[in-house]
């Protein structure tokens, strides 16, 4: 069976995958090892992956190759990198297993709305890649009137324009939650996988969602998970709740997603310890 | 599983006479980090430090096992540790790290090791995550009333501070005082009544008072890293255990509470859901 069509059965567009059982992701393992990648690298079949570039810094494709220790052997050997800007030569956007998308969509570049529709019909799965790309993230705050293009003012995420599949948020993405990624979609993990599911529909992130959402919800604890999974240091605990310091927020809505009150992955976590 | 899953439960504490001084029960917490500490399996831990404020307490990450004792002693309002995890990790360079959790904190840190969304090269450094028994947090204005306003006491006189037998107890130099704990129901903060984690089911090793006697702790081993380091500790006489079984209260109270807890916030749970409110779990 071709990779695509198990990607399209796993998540529910298309037929189902035959004869094929989703196979458990290994217990007692916090980051995806070498062995584990290997181990998935040779029992799968290559998928072709192409990475679009919008408007973004460049820091999302950054951290994935910050990866290579780990997945050197699977990106360069085991996935098809067809389409890419920095890593691949080629002119002409080919069909796709997944697209990672980077960067949010200015609405006054012809080029990228016409890059992003074609991606949408090339791509079995798109990933909105990188906080840019799935909440609109720093490019929040772009009012236009600056060079080289005073006119790109307006920037969305993708899900504004096409059906995005799967977020992966951040500002960038951890290494980590990229190698844990790839390897629970070779493997077919969608347990795994659901969050990045569900994070697709959370197109907008801001500091406010802690007070918003947690604390005006009778939810916070105070932990201070927020605070440390802040990546501008915005979050400050004061009186054990969250200050947010607008000044430094740059929307990406990690902090909000990594607050244990936002949503649970209860059964996830009891497999990856050995609970 | 009303304990969470685990590989073995002991009444334990530890030898060491300045613990044992310092420490609220057994002594487990703060003599697993600094036992941990000195074997190396840690580099650091982040502990509820204390501050210039009485009983306020502010995550620190100490280095050594002087700084983990001087942090002993429960503190019965927040002290976000989680915050502190990536500084100990980027500012002070831990690559191996320890820290103590109530059960939501445990959540916290949890979650990100199995979704490190925005989180990087932090899941793997921590190497023991000890979680404590928790019923509910005061905020520090509520602690504050109940002390001084109902209790009589003015902060900086207290000593310590203790939760047992349903009242809640402070210990001044020469007095000590009481409250029932439904005195104090009303003060916890309200996010506390949506957990249904009262043993800190996500911990490497749990610890907390209740099931042993006074002095000792409930020590609860659940991961294989938690229940290896502990086991070592005991090889190595860090601490002495009795057998579960043979003490008073024992298992049973432990249980009791920790089903009363879920029962409990079950029902908040429930009405949220009716009032349409969110609810995490």
């Amino acid at each position: 069976m071709s990779l695509i069509s198990k990607l399209k059965g796993l998540l529910g567009i298309g037929a189902k995958p035959a004869n094929e059982e989703p196979k458990p992701a290994k217990s007692g393992q916090v980051g995806a090892s070498e062995q584990e990648v290997e181990k998935v690298a040779e029992e799968n079949a290559k998928p072709r992956i192409g990475y679009i570039h919008l408007s973004g810094c460049t820091g999302d494709i950054m951290s994935l190759s910050e990866n290579y220790d780990i997945l050197a052997e699977l990106l360069t050997n085991m996935v098809d990198i067809v389409y890419g800007q920095t890593l691949a030569d080629v002119w002409e956007m080919p069909e796709m297993d997944l697209a990672l998308v980077e960067g949010s969509v200015c609405l006054q570049d012809e080029h990228s709305l016409h890059e992003l529709m074609e991606v949408r019909e090339k791509a079995a799965m798109v990933c909105a890649y990188g906080s840019c790309s799935a909440t609109g993230c720093f490019t929040r705050y772009s009012r236009g009137g600056q060079q080289a293009r005073p006119d790109h003012e307006s920037f969305v995420p993708i899900a504004d324009l096409i059906k995005v599949d799967c977020a992966i948020p951040g500002c960038p993405p951890s290494p980590e939650i990229i190698a844990k990624t790839v390897v629970a979609l070779i493997n077919g993990d969608m347990d795994y996988l659901q969050p990045m599911i569900d994070l697709a529909g959370m197109t907008e992130g801001c500091g406010c969602d802690l007070q918003k959402y947690v604390v005006n919800q009778a939810l916070c604890i105070g932990c201070g998970t927020c605070a440390m999974a802040c990546q501008t240091r915005a979050v400050s605990m004061t009186n054990g709740r969250p200050e947010v310091n607008g000044d430094r927020c740059v929307k990406c809505g990690i902090c909000y997603v990594q607050c244990p009150r936002s949503w649970f992955p209860e059964e996830q976590i009891k497999k990856d310890l050995g609970l | 599983m009303v304990l969470g899953t685990y590989k073995e439960i002991v009444s334990a504490r530890a030898t060491d006479k300045q613990i044992q001084k310092v420490s609220q029960d057994g002594g487990i917490v703060t003599g697993l980090l600094a036992f941990a500490l000195e074997e190396k399996i840690i580099e650091g831990a982040v502990v509820a430090g204390p501050t210039d404020e009485f009983w306020k307490p502010e995550p620190m990450v100490a280095m050594s096992a002087d700084e983990i004792i001087a942090a002993a002693g429960t503190k019965y309002t927040f002290s976000p540790n989680v915050m502190m995890l990536k500084k100990a990790v980027r500012q002070y360079g831990i690559e191996k790290l320890g820290t103590v959790a109530i059960p939501c904190q445990t959540m916290g840190i949890r979650k990100m090791q199995s979704y490190p969304f925005g989180v990087r090269f932090l899941a793997d450094k921590i190497k023991l995550l000890i979680g404590i028994y928790c019923m509910e947090n005061f905020p520090y204005a509520s602690l504050e009333t109940f002390i001084s306003e109902k209790m009589g006491v003015s902060m900086e006189m207290v000593e310590k501070m203790d939760i047992g037998k349903g009242k809640f107890w402070v210990y001044t130099q020469d007095e000590v005082l009481s409250i029932p704990l439904k005195e104090t129901h009303g003060y916890e903060q309200s996010g506390c009544n949506v957990c249904l984690d009262y043993v800190a089911e996500l911990g490497d090793v749990s610890t907390g008072s209740v099931g042993s006697p006074d002095g000792w702790s409930t020590v609860i081993t659940r991961t294989d890293g938690g229940d290896s380091i502990f086991k070592q500790a005991v090889e190595a006489g860090a601490f002495e255990t009795k057998d579960i079984a043979n003490v008073k209260p024992g298992l049973d109270l432990l249980q009791k509470l920790s089903a009363q807890k879920k029962e409990k916030n079950q029902k908040t749970i429930d009405k949220r859901k009716e009032m349409g409110l969110p609810v995490p779990f």
